[in-house]
């Protein structure tokens, strides 16, 4: 192998993946003049991305968005997030708290994003600047490997070109960060280290939306939702407005949509189909694209040191996602771990041990505050006493009995629990159970809140129907997941939590047949990839052997 | 950097025949003006094997075409396709209605002309047939009045500019199960199968490719700048040995293709239904006995 190493190409540095950890990444690398090269797996940078998405620009943050990219949120963003509430949903009793205080803590603005239009914004710029030091973005590469010389990490390897040696590798690839997992750093293994985002993006007209949420053209709103409307599984809704449209969306603990057996679509069309929603949808329901993710619980996976040799994971691939209660930071940390990556290596250029780089990133994690945002000391504490299950069976005993209800139910209470809601020290810190998703805000429902009877006309697609609308580009062939055990056991959770899949539906990517075999009957699961939206879940809650997609194939996003 | 090679794509117009608007003058001769011209589609491959020597050796991509003043516009095309660095336009009114000998000879002497006052050329690329005339002469007729190597049914393609040869991966007989790869020196005349792809495995390529597209882009929106035309004159051709009547090929009619009788019903008789077989064989007793239906 040596032999031919030199017969490689190099660059300094090379990003993978153009999300917004890869684009502050490339950017920072070339403010310091490093030749960087930029892999993305898409056909445009968007294309295969989704977030809810509010993104966030931190005042105690060392890098915001646009600090590295001028006229962002002008040119790349939707409307600004200028109201901000919380729905508690007990059937059709609702009550609403402001939670404009918790949103506004440490905010210097937020906007709402859609992420085709704002990848493919950030690739171009990138580009721009990138080019300037002799690199540049491609587009249709996807990366499938660390490149090693006598067991170092020394490159990449792709599907579409030949090894690449770099000095510094970020692996910005997001949730299902293949890289990671090739150094060992990640792995896919628990359902409870992850949520899953599930997304409808919603036509509407400027004018309509101004109207319906009572907003000027300049503003924009953030509704979230919890409560009993999702049954007992653990998480909650949102209604974001975009310029001409509004994501719609949920995100569940994925350990919880497995125990419960759940269909993420359903979960989401219990959403759109909510009284509540009513006023907002009007009778005229167009749904422009139903799309789904994996998204990474920083409290449990945010890797403390995540670097090896040459490579730094930068954003979800280091699990930097942040659920701070209802609100989901995810898109802020990959672009301030992105850039500190960069000055990691700018700092460290010219030292001989490839590692330096990697180790000096870390420090900057943490000595930025960066670190304890993702992965409070408390929570880290709380979790290995096992105080936080003594502290939710016995709060769930208390909510649940009648004296508890009231309790919660009083007028004190009801200002308390506002306050409680606003407190960004106490929702970081609150369980993961179905206590703070579920119970409470029930009870808070129904005990505070005003009963709801507007008739709700919408009537969401059917599975099918998104499937179709949705562009593939198929490697006919050549399936980018295969199944290992096609048990049930193995393997039949992915038939209910995948999103593009469900019990009794025949075109989805998962399906369940119970086959006779000497007269004992067995369940068996099958696959077909052609439909997957590659969110990433079955790799976790199935025993798959899971890669994306080649470069430009698979499914593509238009709105994200 | 290495040794930069410089290229000719030859390209022809077609006439759009997706839009069925194809009209024929008297004499049985397509008339062009009438029909909306577009890029031969085979062309695209030479194209892209032209493209692809130019991003990974650099150099210079002309594209060249002969035909009326209208080709302009395919040129356009080409320039965008290929991302060609300039285009040359042969056409003179001397030229029209020329068979592919004379065509190749008129390409052949607008190439001796470019070598003399342009460059030296080391690689020209044609495209595997064309959608009107379907003759897949052009190419190797005009290699033949050059007197170069010829290398057809190319589906893959090297260079080493230093040796100063190529090697191809060819279909023997054009053959999709035959392939063999041959060496030829340069220059050299490239006809591309429709089965070329380019193949960019190096990251510097692709990047050397996007940067050429953005480049091109604003190129062809002032192609006119880019486009050199050359009539009979400039290339002192005799008017008797082009155009009509230096065309030795001459077709003696197009016939429609016969229309498949789609009228009649079909019945359906099963093997084993004696009465329905019987009733057959009496209803083809006319035919067996050679009267048609
Ligand atoms: C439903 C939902 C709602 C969310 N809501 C919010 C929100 O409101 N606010 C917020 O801040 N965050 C939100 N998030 C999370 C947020 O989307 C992510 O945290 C964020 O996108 C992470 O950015 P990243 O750059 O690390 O990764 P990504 O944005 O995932 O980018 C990774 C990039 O790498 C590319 N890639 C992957 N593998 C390869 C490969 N092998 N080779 C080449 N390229 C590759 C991908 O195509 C992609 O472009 C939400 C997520 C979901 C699913
Ligand atoms: S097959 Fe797997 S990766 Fe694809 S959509 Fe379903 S759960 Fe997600």
């Amino acid at each position: 192998m040596a032999a031919d190493s030199s017969e490689h190409e190099h660059y300094e540095a090379v990003v993978v993946g153009c999300g917004p950890g890869g684009a502050a990444a490339a950017a920072r690398l070339a403010d310091h003049d490093i030749e960087t090269l930029v892999l993305e797996r898409g056909t445009e940078a968007g294309s295969k991305n989704v977030s809810g998405g509010l993104i966030y620009g931190e005042e105690s943050a060392p890098y915001t968005i646009d600090d590295l990219f001028e006229g962002f949120r002008e040119e790349a963003a939707e409307r600004p997030v200028t109201d901000y509430r919380i729905h508690n949903v007990a059937g059709n009793s609702v009550k609403t708290y402001d939670l404009r205080d918790l949103h506004e803590h440490d905010t210097e603005w937020c906007d709402a994003v859609l992420r085709r239009t704002m990848d493919s914004w950030l690739e171009k710029r990138v580009h721009e600047k990138t080019s300037e030091t002799g690199g540049g973005v491609l587009t249709d590469v996807r990366v499938n490997g660390l490149l090693r010389e006598n067991g170092e990490i020394v490159g990449v390897t792709c599907d579409e070109l030949d090894p690449i040696e770099a000095d510094l590798i970020v692996a910005a690839d997001g949730v299902n960060s293949e890289l990671a997992r090739d150094a060992g750093l990640m792995d896919w293994a628990e359902p409870d280290e992850w949520f899953q985002g599930v997304k409808a993006t919603v036509e509407m007209d400027p004018d309509v939306i101004d109207d319906r949420f009572g907003l000027e053209s300049d503003e924009g709103v953030a509704h979230l939702f919890s409560g009993d409307l999702f049954s007992d599984v653990r998480g909650g809704g949102f209604l974001y407005t975009n310029e001409d449209s509004l994501s719609i969306g949920t995100v569940f603990h994925l350990d919880s949509l497995v125990e419960q057996r759940a269909e993420p679509h359903e979960l989401l069309d219990a959403l759109l189909t909510h009284p509540l929603l009513a006023t907002w949808l009007g009778d005229e329901y167009d749904e422009r694209e139903y799309a789904a993710k994996l998204v990474p619980d920083s409290k449990k996976v945010a890797h403390p040191e995540p670097h090896q040799g040459r490579l730094v994971l930068v954003g979800d691939a280091a699990g930097q996602m942040q659920a701070q209660g209802p609100i989901i930071k995810g898109m802020n940390h990959a672009v301030t771990a992105g850039a500190l990556a960069a000055d990691a290596f700018a700092v460290t250029r010219g030292n001989a041990d490839p590692a330096a780089a990697g180790r000096r990133y870390a420090k900057m994690l943490e000595d930025s505050g960066t670190m304890d945002k993702l992965r409070p000391r408390r929570y880290d504490l709380a979790r290995t006493v096992g105080e936080r299950d003594v502290v939710t069976s016995v709060v769930d005993s208390v909510l649940e009995s009648p004296i508890g209800s009231i309790a919660v139910g009083n007028p004190i209470a009801d200002r308390l629990l506002k306050r409680a809601y606003n407190s960004p020290f106490l929702v970081s810190m609150l369980p993961d159970t179905a206590t703070g998703y579920v119970t409470l805000p029930s009870v808070i429902g129904e005990t505070h809140g005003k009963t709801i009877h507007w008739e709700n006309e919408v009537d969401p697609p059917s599975l099918e129907e998104r499937i179709g609308d949705l562009t593939y580009n198929t490697d006919v062939g050549n399936p980018h997941i295969e199944l290992v055990d096609e048990s049930y056991e193995a393997s039949g959770a992915a038939v209910a939590a995948c999103p593009v899949s469900a019990e009794e539906f025949g075109g989805g990517c998962y399906r369940s047949e119970t086959v006779e075999t000497n007269g004992t009957e067995e369940t068996l699961v099958s696959l077909d990839t052609q439909p997957c939206v590659e969110c990433g879940t079955c790799a976790v809650v199935a025993d798959t052997e899971w890669e994306h997609p080649r470069g430009g194939k698979g499914v593509e996003y238009r709105e994200g | 950097m290495e040794v930069a090679m410089r290229s000719i794509a030859l390209t022809k117009g077609v006439p759009d025949f997706s839009e069925g608007a194809v009209s024929f003058n008297e004499e049985g001769h397509l008339e062009r003006g009438k029909t909306p011209t577009v890029m031969n589609p085979n062309d695209a491959f030479a194209l892209e094997a032209a493209l692809q020597t130019k991003v990974r050796h650099g150099g210079h991509v002309t594209a060249t075409s002969m035909g009326p003043p209208g080709y302009a516009s395919v040129l356009e095309e080409a320039m965008e396709e290929v991302y060609a660095d300039d285009t040359y336009l042969l056409s003179d009114r001397e030229l029209a209605a020329s068979d592919t000998w004379a065509t190749a000879i008129t390409l052949s002497a607008g190439l001796e002309k470019y070598i003399e006052e342009v460059a030296e050329i080391d690689l020209v690329f044609a495209g595997f047939k064309t959608a009107d005339g379907e003759t897949g002469q052009t190419g190797p007729q005009t290699a033949w009045a050059m007197d170069w190597p010829i290398v057809t049914h190319v589906i893959a393609l090297d260079i080493d500019p230093d040796e100063r040869v190529l090697r191809a991966k060819r279909l023997v007989e054009g053959d999709i199960d035959e392939i063999e790869t041959v060496e030829a020196p340069l220059p050299c005349f490239v006809v591309t199968d429709p089965e070329f792809e380019p193949t960019y495995r190096k990251a510097s390529h692709r990047l050397t490719h996007k940067q050429l597209r953005a480049d091109t882009q604003e190129r062809a929106a002032n192609h006119e700048d880019h486009l050199t035309t050359w009539d009979h004159v400039d290339l002192n051709l005799d008017p008797d040995y082009i155009g009509l009547d230096g065309s030795p090929t001459i077709v003696s009619s197009v016939d429609p293709i016969p229309k498949a009788p789609s009228e009649r019903e079909a019945t359906m008789i099963d093997a084993d239904d004696e009465e329905g077989m019987t009733e057959l064989l009496e209803e083809m007793q006319p035919f067996a006995a050679g009267e048609t239906g």
